[in-house]
């Protein structure tokens, strides 16, 4: 797999971690335990299009928001986590 | 028709005319009192036990390609059942039991094979740990033995004893660990459940849940139409999010695929399971003779049943530093399966939170050794509405009340369990 990075171009995915299904989003701290256990333990695990954080650690080190259809393999999209919705 | 030697001499008299399919292709035929989802080993034993220890009359399990085909024929057959952690350790024993007497029990040769499981260790910090694996397993009546270098090298003297980096200094043996044949599992339990009356019903894709107006499962909609049944039991690790999610749940579990790997027929070679322990590689031998071996999920979610080639790479690197004559061998195929990774690397076996609907989910690697216990115990939830004693801690509610089984101690990353 190639994963376009957005700052290095695309570049073999075993340059990048894997950290996951982006779009859990960190509740506000007083939103309650099962605000929490569903953000730490609970997944869609979409058969299709996910989008997911990776990190380019032997590249450019910035972590990347990839959609990616997790039946094809098939990369849509790459951008930088920073200032990017999953 | 009962299996034995005497069945095979008549039926040797007769020109082996008398042979017929082991199991009856069922058409669905509801309302039932229990329906399985998943015609894999977990789904065939669920309805076996269902059937012979709880006497349920009318239970159905439907596949939605054919029975074995996913994961079941996937995996690479190993049988062991030494965790660490309370409430595996348990299980997994329970599972070794249920093997040992399987084929007598099915009638069906299951090609159990316990030929021993060999975890290597490398340092002391590793010695330690699986001394404190061996000693948690003996506790709790499972064989275990911290056996040393001298014995590994009698045992298999062709493994790469004096690598610099990695020095192999023993190993913590299983000996009623070892290995089964995958399909005749399938078949065995195949068979056993048929003739007790359980309906198989393949090509039967579940597309929806029917529920009752108060919200109870009441049935499914499958590709062949609806079919009414009292209680309805999920065991379709692989796919357990998608079928929650049309039930409308969601569950603590990624889908990672998970590759292994068989060479060309060799004469006997291994003694029987050996695990590498600096780095992520276990073998066996097939009785055809080829070297199954496997390692590393891919890492990423995945729902494509084939892998990529970096953990190829990474599968054989670990072969040649573990065994350096497997280079001389010819890697024949490879195959992935999609696992369940739950989110502390063990199973769940609950109800979930609708009425009428139990889960058996969240296999990780663990699946196939775990198939009669899971079928025994999951049965049993089925039948009486309560957790079976030695799967009582597997629970869908345990990452919300802090009683996790991390056997790994990686935390909620499943790719990394």
């Amino acid at each position: 797999m190639r994963i376009p990075c957005p700052y290095c171009g695309e570049r073999d995915g075993a340059e990048f971690t894997y950290c996951g299904d982006a779009s859990p989003v960190r509740p506000a701290a007083d939103a309650g335990e099962a605000a929490f256990v569903d953000y730490v333990y609970m997944r869609s695990n979409p058969a299709g299009e996910i989008s997911e954080h990776w990190y380019h650690g032997q590249g450019c080190r910035n972590w990347l928001i990839v959609k990616r259809n997790t039946r094809t393999h098939v990369i849509s999209a790459a951008m930088l986590a920073k200032g990017s919705a999953p | 028709m009962r299996y034995s030697i005497f069945a095979l001499a008549r039926g040797a008299l007769t020109k082996h005319r008398h042979w017929h399919p082991a199991w009856r292709d069922a058409a669905p035929n509801g309302p039932y009192d229990v329906i399985i989802v998943g015609g894999g080993g977990h789904g065939l034993a669920t309805a076996y036990y269902l059937a012979k220890i709880h006497g349920v009359k009318k239970v159905a399990v439907l596949e939605r390609g054919w029975i074995g085909g996913g994961n079941a024929g996937r995996n690479t057959t190993i049988i062991r059942s030494n965790y660490g952690l309370d409430g595996n350790t348990q299980f997994y024993e329970w599972s070794m039991k249920l093997w040992e007497g399987l084929e007598q029990d099915l009638n069906y040769n299951a090609m159990v094979s316990q030929r021993g499981v060999l975890n290597l260790y490398h340092g002391d910090a590793q010695r330690d740990a699986y001394a404190r694996r061996g000693n948690a397993m003996r506790l709790h009546g499972v064989d275990a033995e911290l056996v040393d270098r001298d014995a590994v090298r009698s045992m298999a003297p062709f493994l790469n004893f004096d690598a610099a980096r990695f020095p192999i200094q023993g190993g913590l043996l299983q000996r009623r660990g070892g290995t089964a044949r995958h399909d005749a599992v399938v078949w065995g339990y195949a068979r056993a459940a048929s003739n007790l009356g359980v309906d198989i019903v393949q090509n039967c894709e579940v597309t929806g849940f029917v529920r009752s107006p108060e919200g109870r499962m009441i049935g499914v909609e499958t590709t062949r139409g609806k079919i009414m049944g009292g209680k309805i039991g999920m065991a379709v690790a692989g796919h357990s999010s998608q079928v929650a999610e049309m039930a409308g749940l969601r569950l603590p579990i990624e889908s990672h695929v998970l590759q292994a790997f068989v060479t060309e027929a060799l004469k006997p070679l291994l003694p029987g399971v050996i695990t590498f322990g600096a780095g992520h590689f276990y073998v066996s031998q097939s009785d055809k003779g080829g070297l199954v071996f496997g390692g590393d999920i891919d890492g990423y979610n995945s729902y494509a049943q084939r892998g990529n080639l970096p953990v190829v790479e990474d599968v054989c690197e670990g072969g040649m530093a573990l065994m350096p004559m497997i280079g001389r061998v010819r890697m024949l195929r490879s195959w992935g399966g999609i696992m369940d990774m739950s989110m502390d690397g063990s199973p769940i076996i609950d109800r979930s939170p609708i009425d009428g609907l139990y889960l058996n989910a969240g296999w990780c690697y663990g699946g196939f050794k775990a198939t009669p216990a899971s079928g025994w115990c999951f049965a049993h939830l089925l039948a009486r509405d309560e957790p079976h004693p030695v799967a009582a801690s597997f629970r869908l509610d345990r990452f919300a009340t802090g009683r996790v089984i991390d056997e790994k101690g990686q935390g909620a990353q499943p790719n990394l369990h």
